[in-house]
């Protein structure tokens, strides 16, 4: 398929270097960022299940989670995991042929990024006081 | 071109020759784990929330725990069919050599075939207590 002569030159369509950066394009790209780090920390989630059959798994699972890298994976994780799951329901909607207008989305990338945001912040605000205001 | 070749729709002819060699199937599938995702997601956040800052007893009992253990495995299961959907369509966007691209969603297959059971059968193992 490779070596066949294309017949005509036929134009192609344009691809990203060609565009204006939109904050749609910029969060659709971001969609899929996220997605990817989610995929990866699927293995932290597993980890925390298998390290709590026994204290000394699960003392050093707490020792990595409570550690300042722990932490900084741990929060992105909450922030990729809330964005991704906003910008899945944007997508739900788009999916239904509503909110495709100039202006809604707009202000649906808007509210899906200052939404993931502010629900991340809350989360962890009630993790650390669950942990008992231990930062 | 075979004899019967005209008697194909343009339909027929097409079908199967995008990068995912497939129809609609992984794009249903992956709206309908995204929606099971929302109430999956949202429950699995509050119980490991509520699991901060306990000790592992108590961590291992709250996660074994008939309810709490269903939700966990519910969770993995759609989060992981998914995940899997969601990162073949980024290899077959962005890998284009055919050998390499084949691979990477082996890789893909196995990856999350392995986080799925691996943390199934963490949840499995506090809920029978073996």
């Amino acid at each position: 398929m490779a070596d066949t002569k294309a017949p005509a030159a036929r134009p192609l369509s344009p691809h990203l270097q060609i565009y204006r950066p939109m904050l749609t394009m910029t969060m659709s790209i971001v969609h899929r960022i996220t997605g990817i780090g989610l995929y990866f920390g699927t293995l932290l989630l597993a980890w925390w299940f298998i390290s709590a059959a026994g204290p000394n798994g699960y003392a050093r699972f707490e020792w990595f989670i409570g550690s300042w890298i722990g932490r900084i994976i741990l929060f992105g994780y909450t922030w990729a995991l809330v964005h991704h799951m906003l910008g899945g329901i944007r997508h739900l909607i788009w999916d239904t042929g509503r909110g495709l207008g100039p202006s809604e989305r707009e202000w649906l990338v808007a509210a899906n990024l200052i939404g993931s945001i502010v629900i991340t912040l809350i989360l962890w605000v009630i993790g650390l006081l669950a942990l008992g205001g231990t930062p | 071109m075979t004899a019967h070749a005209h008697i194909r729709t343009p339909l027929a002819r097409v079908r199967g020759r995008g990068a995912a060699k497939s129809g609609t199937g992984h794009f249903w599938y992956q709206r309908v784990t995204a929606i099971a995702n929302i109430p999956l997601t949202g429950a699995a956040v509050i119980i490991l929330i509520t699991l901060l800052g306990r000790n592992q007893a108590a961590v291992a009992q709250i996660l074994g725990s008939p309810v709490i253990a269903i939700i966990m495995l519910l969770f993995i299961a759609s989060i992981t069919i998914h995940m899997r959907i969601g990162m073949a369509v980024v290899i077959e966007d962005y890998v284009h050599d055919e050998t390499a691209k084949i691979a990477a969603l082996m890789a893909n297959t196995f990856f999350a075939i392995i986080v799925a059971l691996a943390a199934a059968f963490g949840i499995l193992k506090l809920s029978f207590g073996l």
